[in-house]
């Protein structure tokens, strides 16, 4: 009697042979067993009341109470901007394929946007004015994201070229209104935390840590002994040392390195030691790329009369660094979690947060659910980010696009 | 535009269009960037630490350390020195990276082979286990392993037997165990900081070691697999002669970069209230204010382990490559 192809296929995956079939057995009881379990714990046996009570704390630390409106005013900037984008990336043709406004991927992600949206604040059970708000947030930002789907093909061209200009101007932006300054009541570092901490100081080395560690790079394969003997110097010192040595290093040495009174604040000694610890990494990530461009490119580019920069410009490391791209957004999520490390230098991140939390005598014990949370906040962020990095990758893979054109010419 | 070559022909070039001199100048630029600004990180260095009476010297590490060390394998008690402290927290580090290495080697490669199992469920969990791990701060999971499994282990006959090893909240027994007044004992004991953080370190590097052993599997020809199976070898004994020999050239280098990031992370032993070396160092900070000699400790320290994982690592290398005539 001939099976339906699903129940072939789940009997060669499961249980092609006895072994098969006691190991598939095994799992399935241990994993039906674990899931249980962690099912009966999260509803339960778990209080998630210590999340709730303390959301405010996680997403932004003490930041004081009347300047949040800076902050809210920020993440609307940031879903704006975020939507308009992603928008216009969807309307405009690509070299691939033409343009396409709703892909499938698309919708789905705009309907887990607008569930997210309306689930979590529920579940962390803020305060109706504040579930507006993030209900407000999303409309808006899917808003925008139709909005310049339908426009985005009529913008102007030399307009077009400015707007990816709009991102480094919110980063400053956003900068100015989370510091103060520029008639804003300064907010000191000292009161930054949670997830804002951690956000910032990432963002932070992540940018930097990148034009670092290409210049790195380059000096570390150039021709001059100086310069490749100081890289080389560089990059070993730093990738031989853990990362808490020298987060302890910043924190007790660079006020005696610089002279009396200049040293910066600690949130920003740790900012700079993050930035200068991963660009010995990403330093080699690069390298790993501009070992892959063959030399006939640089030397086929100097032929051509371009002067040394020049080349390296806009011949060799565009394609070095697409090679690099997946490892260089590996050592980026390397970064965001080794930002945890600050808790132990006493700053108030996501986890030196949830330290603070869960010293309190109210959610003493409280560290499965605190943890867990975490770790799934993280997981989130960090395969956000991988999956980002392969979607790049995909699309500045020359190969595939002509790969696609060709399968479009023939369809 | 024809012109610059003519003029070459002529004449010397100009000195800045020097294709030699250039380079030397740039570098001499350099050279002086860098020496000045090391003159005055160091300048100023100097004159601060001259201030706060904290010039380098050593000769407090011969005073007596007034802490003790929960856990060392060199005996060790309050009144002895410094340097005792450091070296006890130093051979604590050694300990559990040894131990680490080992155990991450073990599960990596178990985790490597099984994404390449005729069983469906088995290589998608060992996918999975590969992304949660990887996408999971090692730091968050070091405290969820000691606060929220080893710390809420019972105690006394609820704690987890198993024949020859016990696992209770005062630590993991190993060996001939009994359980005396209500307090195992056992022939071999780790306290509970010491397997948190050995667990938590072997899970986090064997996930990174399974996706090397996977990759170093993944580049052995398939005519191998089949090669060997149609030569009768079983599926074990075809991974155990044929596939993973060819793959050992493969996976050591990458290995290697794990197992050093490995000794590095045990840094993090402070977590897990394990006293490892840096845990030492933080403490005797603390206590006399040598924050120079300190740093230069342990950056020594750290890079003398893993020159020698690295040289290790290279003899090891040069053994399983495949010899060709």
């Amino acid at each position: 009697m001939p099976m339906p192809s699903s129940l072939q296929r789940l009997r060669r995956e499961l249980f092609a042979t006895p072994l098969d079939s006691l190991i598939s057995v095994l799992l399935m009881g241990g994993l039906t067993a674990a899931a249980a379990g962690l099912l009966h714990w999260a509803l339960a046996q778990a209080q998630w009341l210590v999340i709730q009570a303390n959301s405010t704390l996680f997403a932004i630390g003490r930041y004081p109470l009347d300047q949040q409106w800076r902050l809210w005013l920020l993440t609307t900037l940031l879903a704006a901007a975020t939507g308009i984008t992603w928008g216009l990336l969807r309307a405009w043709p690509r070299p691939d394929r033409p343009a396409r406004l709703w892909p499938r991927n698309d919708v789905l992600a705009s309907g887990l946007l607008a569930l997210l949206a309306l689930l979590l604040p529920a579940a962390l059970a803020l305060t109706p004015p504040l579930q507006l708000r993030w209900w407000g947030i999303t409309a808006l930002m899917l808003l925008a994201r139709w909005g310049a789907g339908c426009w985005g093909p009529r913008v102007p061209g030399p307009i077009r070229r400015l707007l990816p200009l709009a991102w480094p101007v919110l980063y400053l932006l956003g900068m100015v209104l989370i510091n103060g300054g520029l008639g804003l009541m300064p907010v000191p570092p000292s009161q930054w935390g949670g997830l804002l901490l951690t956000l910032i100081e990432s963002s932070f080395a992540i940018l930097l840590c990148f034009p670092l560690g290409i210049l790195l790079a380059l000096g570390r394969r150039s021709d001059l002994p100086l310069l490749r003997w100081g890289s080389v110097l560089y990059i070993e010192f730093i990738r031989g040392a853990p990362l808490i040595t020298l987060l302890f290093l910043g924190q007790n040495i660079l006020g005696f390195l610089l002279p009396g009174g200049v040293a910066p604040e600690r949130v920003w000694r740790a900012a700079w030691v993050l930035t200068v610890f991963a660009a010995a990494y990403v330093a080699e990530a690069v390298r790993s790329g501009l070992a892959a461009v063959p030399r006939g490119q640089l030397e086929a580019a100097r032929s051509l009369g371009l002067p040394v920069h020049q080349a390296l410009i806009h011949v060799v490391l565009p394609q070095a660094l697409r090679v690099a791209l997946p490892a260089t957004v590996g050592q980026f999520i390397t970064l965001l979690q080794d930002t945890t490390l600050l808790s132990l230098i006493g700053l108030l991140d996501l986890l030196g947060t949830a330290r603070t939390v869960m010293a309190n005598p109210a959610f003493l014990g409280k560290n499965a659910e605190v943890y867990l949370v975490l770790a799934v906040l993280f997981w989130c962020c960090c395969a956000a980010l991988g999956l980002g990095s392969r979607a790049l990758e995909l699309r500045l893979n020359p190969n595939a696009n002509v790969r696609s054109t060709l399968a479009n010419a023939k369809a | 535009m024809g012109s610059p070559i003519q003029a070459q022909a002529g004449a010397a070039p100009p000195w800045w269009r020097n294709r030699r001199l250039i380079p030397w100048l740039v570098q001499v630029g350099v050279g002086l960037v860098v020496l000045v600004l090391v003159a005055f990180l160091v300048g100023n260095l100097v004159r601060n630490l001259t201030a706060a009476g904290l010039l380098l010297s050593w000769s407090w590490i011969h005073n007596p350390s007034g802490f003790d060390i929960a856990e060392t394998l060199l005996p060790f008690n309050a009144a002895l020195p410094y340097w005792r402290a450091l070296l006890a927290g130093l051979v604590n580090t050694v300990r559990v990276v040894i131990a680490g290495l080992v155990g991450a080697t073990a599960l990596g490669t178990l985790m490597g082979t099984a994404s390449f199992s005729s069983n469906g469920l088995l290589r998608r969990l060992a996918r999975i286990y590969v992304e949660v791990i990887r996408n999971i701060p090692l730091l968050l999971q070091l405290v969820f392993w000691y606060f929220v499994v080893f710390l809420q282990l019972p105690n006394g006959t609820a704690a987890l037997q198993l024949p020859g090893v016990v696992l209770a909240k005062s630590g993991l027994y190993l060996g001939h165990t009994a359980l005396v007044n209500g307090v195992w004992q056992g022939s071999l004991r780790f306290t509970v900081e010491f397997t948190a953080l050995l667990t938590g370190l072997v899970v986090y590097t064997g996930a990174f070691i399974a996706e090397v052993v996977r990759g170093g599997i993944a580049a052995v020809p398939q005519g191998q697999w089949e090669a060997a199976r149609s030569l009768g070898f079983s599926p074990l004994q075809t991974l155990q002669r044929i596939v993973l020999p060819q793959s050992l050239p493969v996976i050591l280098p990458g290995l290697n970069s794990q197992y050093i990031s490995l000794a590095k992370n045990s840094s993090l032993a402070v977590a897990c209230g394990y006293t490892d070396l840096y845990s030492v160092a933080e403490t005797t900070l603390n206590q006399t204010g040598r924050a120079v000699e300190v740093v230069l400790i342990l950056l020594g320290a750290y890079l003398v382990i893993d020159l020698l994982i690295s040289a290790l690592m290279n003899g090891l290398n040069q053994l399983v490559q495949i010899k060709e005539r």
